[in-house]
């Protein structure tokens, strides 16, 4: 059976850096990926705006994914592609990985794990709409890929679902490609896309956006008819009389995304409830020693760039990791964070330079982020604006051990 | 005064531009006083899209501008990029069409596509 130092889930952003670092400490590394294909979502996403942190210029996904995989390139890092996991065993000295690949079923062990599994589209099936089941109805990243990939338009005239920054960019291109786009239907009051993309993608094309409504049936036996729209309160309680049909052929969902851990359930590896991905502390190492998680499978980020630094950290780690006691203390928030990351401190790892990113639960203006540990305020940062689709990040150095504290004030 | 959503960056500021007197507010960064300017004067957008090809494994490849366009440009673009078919290996990068619509922007493969894939 091979023996790897590190074994890396998924070959997106994530996974591929997490290999880049894992390797350059010295880590042998085996980077699975499931498609034919390295880059993960990034091959479908064509629109540009990536990697304005990472490469100092504005990429489109597959030129991200392009340079992700050229920077590993001379390391010695092993990549096998059309590969599954099917089972990870903890063993005393690790773990052990069930595969399958073209050449079969494999089985390998290593010392370190790191789950880079992105994360899945929230589908109709977790979206209450009643009515037919007809063809039509799909999510944004699967019209993405029909688009973009197949070189097929699944659409004529679509109504969305959601205001997700995948389905505010599909909301483009469909129109770029001479489809029709009826109208975007956010449940809540506030969008859940980048106002960025809320300027690009629907602005610029005159496509509607109506907050507070929402979809409440479909029609249409073999295809989507037409559906049923309803304006929502401020508990998003339909609001009756407000019912307006709209006829269209599709309808397409960007309702949200949940970080995939299927494999984490596997070991038992204890979940957030807040990210929906595995606790972590500030290595990214789960509650379970020695493995990692990153990307999109630890907590559903809005730039690829952030993905990358994440993977970074995790496979540098996962590399150096050594056995020690660990000494976790939880992060704690005031309820106006809809979650912070890492969820705990190990105070027997390095605790300079801690990067913690969060999202607050609510759009906010002029707060101060205020943190504690020991009764003692040990970090103040102002925030003109906070809202709760665009991630903060900050950089800390922690003095001693302590539980922290963080809490959004008023100014 | 016009107010404008910055989309240079993830940032998206809040951009106000005084015609007038050409003075913007609510940037961040230089490159917001340059894109509220050129909002107002000339916008200009990239386009990203896909190209047909015959070569297998590969229905389309994703394309881009290599720079900005006229924004009431971009549904001619469009129709230009449309025409093409690409009947053979192309990396990363190549020119698929030159200085598209007289722009002086050429449109480039963002795909490297690999034998055997």
């Amino acid at each position: 059976m091979l023996n790897y130092d590190c074994v890396i889930v998924g070959g997106g952003p994530a996974g591929l850096a997490a290999a880049k670092t894992a390797s350059e400490n010295k880590a042998s590394v085996l980077l699975i990926e499931r498609s034919g294909k390295l880059g993960g979502i990034l091959n479908q996403c064509i629109h540009d705006g990536f990697g304005l942190t990472r490469f100092k210029e504005k990429l489109s996904g597959p030129e991200y994914a392009y340079k992700e995989e050229e920077r590993l390139k001379g390391t010695d890092v092993v990549v096998t592609l059309f590969t599954f996991v099917t089972s990870i065993e903890k063993t005393e000295r690790g773990f052990t990985i069930t595969y399958v690949s073209q050449t079969g079923v494999t089985h390998v062990t290593c010392t370190s794990l790191i789950l880079a599994t992105g994360c899945r589209e929230r589908t109709s099936r977790q979206v209450a709409i009643h009515g037919t089941n007809p063809a039509g109805v799909m999510t944004a990243g699967q019209a993405q890929y029909y688009i973009n990939i197949l070189g097929k338009m699944p659409v004529k005239k679509c109504v969305i679902l959601g205001s997700g920054d995948i389905g505010l960019i599909m909301a483009r291109r469909i129109t770029l490609e001479g489809g029709k786009v009826e109208g975007v239907y956010e449940l809540k009051p506030t969008p859940s896309g980048l106002t960025r993309n809320i300027a690009q993608c629907l602005t610029d094309y005159d496509i509607p956006l109506y907050l507070s409504h929402t979809i409440t049936r479909v029609y249409g036996a073999d295809r989507l008819e037409a559906v049923e729209i309803h304006q929502v309160d401020d508990h998003f309680n339909v609001i009756p009389d407000t019912k307006r049909i709209v006829k269209c052929d599709s309808l397409i969902l960007s309702v949200g995304l949940i970080p995939e851990n299927e494999l984490s359930k596997s070991l038992d590896i204890p979940m957030n409830n807040r990210t929906k991905g595995p606790s972590v502390d500030q290595e990214f190492m789960c509650l379970v020693d020695n493995v990692f998680t990153c990307g999109n499978a630890m907590h559903v980020n809005d730039l690829a760039d952030y993905v990358s630094e994440s993977g970074e950290i995790a496979g540098r780690n996962a590399a150096l990791s050594k056995k020690a006691k660990r000494d976790l203390l939880e992060v704690n928030s005031d309820n106006n964070f809809a979650y912070i990351v890492p969820n705990y401190i190990d105070f027997n790892k390095k605790i300079d330079d801690v990067i913690f990113y969060f999202r607050s639960r609510d759009e906010f203006k002029n707060k101060r982020l205020k943190i504690y540990q020991n009764g003692e305020v040990i970090f103040k940062k102002v925030y003109a604006n906070l809202k709760p689709p665009e991630m903060e990040k900050i950089i800390i150095s922690l003095k001693q051990k302590g539980e922290l504290t963080f809490k959004l004030e008023d100014m | 005064m016009k107010e404008y959503t910055c989309i240079v960056c993830p940032n998206g500021c809040h951009l106000t531009y005084d015609e007038k007197t050409d003075i913007v507010t609510g940037n961040k960064c230089p490159r917001g006083v340059e894109y509220a300017r050129s909002e107002y004067h000339h916008p200009v957008r990239s386009v990203c899209s896909t190209v047909k090809t015959t070569v297998k494994g590969y229905p389309v490849i994703s394309v881009r501008t290599k720079g900005d366009i006229d924004k009431n440009k971009i549904f001619d673009l469009m129709k230009e990029i449309n025409k093409i078919v690409i009947t053979d290996y192309l990396t990363i990068g190549t020119v698929v069409m030159k200085n598209a619509l007289n722009s002086g922007v050429d449109v480039i493969t963002t795909t490297d596509m690999v034998k055997g894939d």
